[in-house]
């Protein structure tokens, strides 16, 4: 076995069932008897997924479709005859032609003395827990008819409630131990912050030396708080500071809203994934009190105007210039919790990493600069409120270096699920507002900043700019309706090669900073799009290894599975499928937009015109739209 | 901790490693070399063990706080554990527990002041037929009394 | 070593404890085909001595015929059911049989790696049988090309660190990975899916050490002792109220009376057979016999007269599991939590019937949902000690301390 296949426990893992099929066609599939009722399927097949695909209900706790099985919940067993215990339904595979009773007696006393020892562990009341009515075990005890504690109820906390991270909040009292936001942590994401501690009753999720997550290598990517099948892990949520912002008359309150969150927003009104409700949500904001609401989107196409710029200047240096210090692959730097990623695990290839700020914060400078300057308002009475699909972008406008504006850049993080319970909270029911528009000057934003949400997405951007900026043609003569495909899709890793076959001449806005493409006459542009750390740790071990990702030029990089659509802000359950609709409804409105190439938003350009004047990755834009990191390492003090 | 005394347990460290070699596999028995050595397994060791069988440090500590035998926090010098089950429990353990916190001036799960003695119980060190059983270090000591039991401890250095 | 008494064993039977003369069994196995050993050790019908009783010759063969490049055989000496000690005078009274037995096994599943799992207790075992591991290489009955053939072995010794739950056999498999010793789920077996992802034999020290004497002795020979489903014989541990506590090897089937007979016990009112796990058997059911077709057990007997108060006991086995599960599954991690609260509510006179029959039922449910052995079987003792004693644990006279 390969070392690296070492990490999670085999207990943990899922297992792989050697098919003893001979032929084709034989013992391919097994039959079995579920309830009494004959069904096939193929050999391996775990008997919960047997029973989901024939709409027969087995509940589950610890199992979630991201991570691989635990087992350790006991929740889902089921009666399989002739063996004296019950099994698992999630762990067990099907090999045999075996008889499966999902609700007998024996199953039923199970799962509701089950349900009833978690519930006389869980300490603390529904009505005041941030998963209140989406809340698994919540479910299951309605489910299974808890009406009286049957085993008691704790009356005593037993844990103190972590809150020294600016992402991420743990209440141990709430935890029910299935271990998901380890399995998480570990095997999706591969940071390895969060361990189950100590032994039976004592047992523990926790972090290394039980120190505050502030402390420790968090990410801060909130994919536990998404996996978390109960109250015990939260976002730590601003809300109230920012309705008391908004009920300040002194402060002028707006808000940026990232691409992810309107696509998944309807979810938490009881939408079906995949309908974006942009015109609704921009209704919602301003009828909460809002006194701008922006578009995100439209730094995002500012982005890759900076980052594009800087991967032609650091090209130009390399390959012309033949200037080795330049370092390449230059890494995108959109994603806080990859950022953070880097910088424990990888703090060497820091030079990688594109200077550009993120989208909410280059939104943040131009808001306290830029923005006050025109609407003449001081920019100490501005609050700037960022909705984001995440909770790394909470401690990312916590960073101290964020505030080029002279003032804290972005003042809160708010992510999808928060602000859906502030609309709720303002008795607005979202799907049914009237439709309306982003305010300008920050409202207008192309196609391209709008799929920043996908896994892909920025790359997709990056290549549409860059490809008619050095070319002078129509990305659309490469690529059909300017969907570049290549670099879409939820493969962990993807790679693309796009040629050069001519060049054009070089715009105005770039003039300053080479004089001609040639260089670029027949070239290939290797591309690469990451998403979740797990797989960002394979490429950067490639990369340290001098692989092939070590020749890209440009990498995108993602922390959360699916990219910023399946943040750790999103709302509650975010699973594969899931992600897909999103993604769907992220590329349609993509799609629908009249401008949908960064460089092409007018406002954009009018933006280097007025106010970034020295043009993109000039001084000022240095000043504002660009930042450095820090080297931290995975030491842990 | 002294950069001295960091390298020089760096270096024991990967002494182990290289002795029981540098997969997940020898995670314990590398654990179990640092702690003969210096009681415990300090924070500084646990990240160093991470760092050489690129592991996570939180994986060291889950481990290390799962087995009884191993520690992630100082303690003392020796190790006394006496055996609770309840075999050692018919045939007098209290009377020598009671005879040690008494002699020691502490009670189980502590240390005594001077660093030399931990005291703790143990579940059934399958000395049933012998008891009550107590284990120092890793000497075994049978067919305790309260007078034998002391005698013991006051021998430990 | 300070660890040695006068008393060790108190009988030795004629299987196990019969005369054998070291190497015997290996270079007697090495002269066999692979299928005669395992058919040898069907015919003795030799079932795991750990407690669960599963056929040895069944792991073996699975293991034999899963296709890996690797095999492990791992010798579980993790023996941590309270009141057992066996295995303690088995590896410092005969390593040969212990290691003998695994080499054998490695010879007829196609393993040449075996490792030792030595409870963290047991370390003052270390060097001893370290020092026997190389005496035995020197004899070439150990390490490569052994007594001549092709057949290479070589065993380890790795030392637990004191966790009772590291005895079911894949969370054994999980800490010689270097993980929590938490138990996997199974399916997969180890036979398949074990050490390393490699098809591993994990048996009991008692277990192996019959192996040699089987492979010497035939399968036949083994067969006449015991039973028709329990054949040979079993080391019991024997403890508590008698005059002769110690280790027996006796023919399975012997009834509990006549083993207290044997060990000299007076004036009893309850055995608790099988350690903590097991069932505790009061004097009106001493006919039974000890015996897979009965009161199956690794070996624990531990004894308890007249003045002993159940109640007690059944707090210190309850203590014992909430400390020892591992925590994973729900019902074993909190399961046996509510048993001990449930106990102690009795000791202070604080419980109802309904709540003390709802634990009853807990543990029925905790004996069928929890994932391995260790909460499948904590109940039991709560269960039968509180059927079988009902009288005095709930009798109104209780002082909660032993009766004078």
């Amino acid at each position: 076995m390969k070392k690296d296949e070492l990490r999670t426990p085999v207990s943990q893992r899922p297992h792989v069932i050697e098919s003893t099929h001979v032929e084709k066609g034989i013992g391919e599939n097994v039959s079995v008897f579920i309830n009494d009722k004959k069904i096939t399927v193929p050999f391996g097949t775990s008997i919960l997924d047997a029973c989901r695909e024939n709409q027969i209900h087995v509940p589950t706790l610890c199992h979630h479709p991201d991570l691989c099985i635990a087992g350790t919940c006991r929740i889902c067993v089921v009666e399989v005859e002739g063996m004296r215990t019950l099994q698992t339904s999630c762990s067990f595979p099907i090999t045999a032609p075996i008889k499966i009773h999902t609700s007998t007696p024996m199953v039923r006393k199970a799962r509701r003395h089950i349900v009833d020892l978690l519930l006389s562990e869980h300490y603390g009341e529904c009505y005041t827990c941030v998963r209140n009515n989406n809340c698994e075990l919540q479910s299951l005890a309605k489910e299974y008819g808890v009406d009286e504690y049957m085993f008691g109820h704790v009356t005593e906390s037993r844990y103190k409630v972590d809150k020294s991270s600016y992402s991420v909040v743990r209440d141990m009292d709430k935890c029910i131990l299935c271990k998901r936001c380890v399995r998480t942590c570990i095997d999706l994401q591969e940071v390895g912050v969060l361990e189950a501690i100590d032994r039976g009753y004592e047992t523990h999720i926790s972090t290394f030396m039980e120190k505050p997550l502030a402390d420790v290598i968090c990410i801060n990517c909130g994919q536990c708080i998404n996996r978390c099948p109960t109250g015990a892990l939260k976002a730590n949520d601003p809300s109230d500071e920012i309705w008391e912002a908004i009920d300040d008359p002194t402060k002028h309150v707006v808000m940026q809203t990232a691409p992810s969150p309107r696509a998944a927003i309807g979810e938490m009104f009881g939408q079906e994934p995949g309908k974006s409700f942009t015109g609704e949500m921009n209704t919602a904001l301003r009828r909460i009190g809002f006194d701008k609401v922006f578009d995100t989107n439209f730094t995002a196409d500012l982005t890759i105007m900076e980052e594009g710029t800087e991967l032609i200047k650091r090209l130009y240096s390399a390959l012309v210039k033949k200037d080795k210090s330049v370092a390449l692959p230059q890494f995108t730097s959109c994603s806080p919790g990859w950022v953070k990623y880097l910088e424990h695990f990888y703090p060497d290839y820091i030079p990688n990493l594109s200077s550009a700020k993120s989208p909410q914060q280059m939104f943040g400078a131009l808001i306290k600069t830029f923005y006050a300057q025109e609407e003449g308002i001081d920019p100490k009475d501005i609050v700037c409120v960022a909705l984001m699909p995440c909770a790394a972008k909470k401690f990312e406008c916590n960073r101290p270096e964020m505030n080029s504006s002279g003032f804290k850049d972005v003042d809160y993080g708010l992510t999808t699920r928060e602000m859906g319970k502030m609309i709720m909270e303002a008795g607005i029911l979202l799907p049914e507002m009237p439709q309306s528009h982003f305010d300008n000057p920050f409202g207008d934003a192309s196609g391209a900043g709008l799929i920043f949400g996908a896994t892909g997405g920025v790359m997709e951007a990056a290549l549409r700019t860059v490809l008619e900026l050095v070319t002078g043609e129509k990305v659309e003569n490469f690529f059909d309706r300017a969907n570049i495909t290549p670099v879409r899709g939820f493969e962990g890793i993807k790679y693309a090669e796009v040629p050069v076959t001519k060049v054009g001449p070089v715009p105005e806005i770039l003039k300053n900073l080479i004089p001609n493409w040639d260089w670029l006459k027949d070239a290939t542009l290797k591309v690469a799009v990451v998403h979740g750390t797990a797989n960002a740790k394979k490429v950067m071990e490639d990369i340290k290894a001098g692989g092939k990702f070590s020749e890209c030029h440009f990498i995108e990089f993602m922390a959360c599975p699916g990219g910023c659509l399946g943040g750790g802000g999103q709302p509650i359950p975010t699973t594969e499928e899931i992600r897909k609709k999103r993604a769907q409804a992220i590329y349609s409105e993509d799609e629908s937009l009249p401008v949908r190439k960064s460089h092409e938003n007018e406002h954009v350009v009018s933006l280097y015109d007025k106010f970034l004047t020295d043009g993109p990755c000039g001084e000022i834009s240095h000043k504002l739209l660009h930042t450095h990191y820090i080297k931290r390492g995975k030491f842990i003090v | 901790m002294l950069l001295e005394e960091k390298n020089s347990l760096s270096e024991e460290i990967e002494k182990y490693v290289n002795e029981y070699g540098n997969n997940r596999a020898a995670l314990m028995p590398i654990l179990q070399a640092v702690q003969r050595n210096h009681n415990y397994v300090s924070d500084f060791a646990q990240q160093e063990v991470a760092r050489m069988l690129d592991i996570h440090p939180v994986e060291v500590y889950s481990v290390i706080s799962f087995y009884s035998f191993l520690h992630s926090k100082p303690r003392g010098r020796n190790i006394v554990r006496l055996c609770r089950t309840i075999a050692c429990d018919m045939v007098g353990k209290d009377a020598v527990e009671k005879a040690v916190t008494r002699e020691l001036g502490i009670g189980f799960g502590e240390t005594t002041k001077d660093g030399k003695i931990t005291l703790e119980f143990t579940n059934c060190l399958g000395m049933c037929d012998q008891g009550p059983a107590m284990i120092v270090n890793e000497r075994v000591f049978v067919k305790l009394d309260p007078e034998k039991a002391i005698n013991i401890l006051n021998e430990i250095k | 070593m300070e660890v040695m008494t006068e008393k060790k064993i108190e009988r030795k039977g004629p299987v196990l404890f019969s005369p054998y003369k070291r190497g015997e069994g290996i270079k007697a196995a090495l002269k066999l085909k692979r299928n005669d050993i395992l058919f040898e050790v069907k015919e003795a019908g030799l079932k795991g001595r750990g407690g669960a009783g599963f056929p040895t010759s069944a792991k073996w063969m699975l293991t034999a015929a899963a296709k890996s490049d690797k095999k492990y055989i791992v010798c579980n000496a993790d023996e941590g059911e309270p009141g057992t000690f066996k295995d303690r005078v088995l590896l410092l009274e005969y390593p040969e049989l212990v290691f003998e037995g695994m080499v054998i096994a490695g010879y007829t599943v196609g393993s040449d790696q075996g490792i030792v799992y030595l409870r963290g207790e047991y370390e003052y075992m270390l060097s001893s049988l370290e020092d026997y591991l190389k005496e035995m290489k020197k004899d070439n009955l150990l390490g490569d090309k052994i007594l001549g053939t092709d057949f290479n072995f070589n065993i380890n010794i790795h030392l637990g660190s004191g966790a009772y739950v590291c005895g079911e056999e894949t969370a054994l498999i999980e800490s010689l990975e270097g993980h929590r010793g938490e138990p996997r789920n199974r399916p997969p077996y180890p036979v398949n899916t074990g050490f390393m992802g490699c098809p591993t034999v994990v048996n009991n020290v008692e277990t192996l050490s019959s192996v040699p004497h089987i492979i010497t002795k035939s399968g036949e020979w083994f067969k006449k002792h015991g039973t028709d489903k329990s054949t040979g014989s079993k080391l019991f541990s024997v403890s508590g109220d008698c005059n002769k506590p110690g280790v027996y090897e006796l023919p399975w089937g012997t009834t509990i009376k006549e083993l207290l007979k044997l060990v000299e016990a007076k004036d009893t009112k309850a055995v608790q057979v099988g350690g903590a796990s097991g069932v505790c058997v009061p004097v009106n059911q001493f006919d039974r016999k000890l015996g897979f077709e009965d009161l199956a057990t690794g070996g624990s007997i531990m004894i308890f007269n007249k003045k002993r108060d159940m109640l007690k006991v059944l707090k210190n086995f309850m203590e014992f599991f909430v400390e020892e599960s591992c925590g994973q599954c729900t019902p074993c991690r909190i399961g046996n939590v509510k048993l001990l609260e449930g106990t102690e509510m009795i000791e202070k006179g604080t419980h109802t019937f309904k709540y003390i029959n709802t634990l009853k039922e807990l543990g029925k449910t905790m004996q069928v949902a929890s994932k391995c052995g260790l909460g499948q079987s904590s109940p039991n003792s709560f269960i039968s000690i509180l059927d079988n004693f009902k009288e005095e644990i709930f009798s109104s006279g209780r002082n909660g301390g032993d009766k004078k």
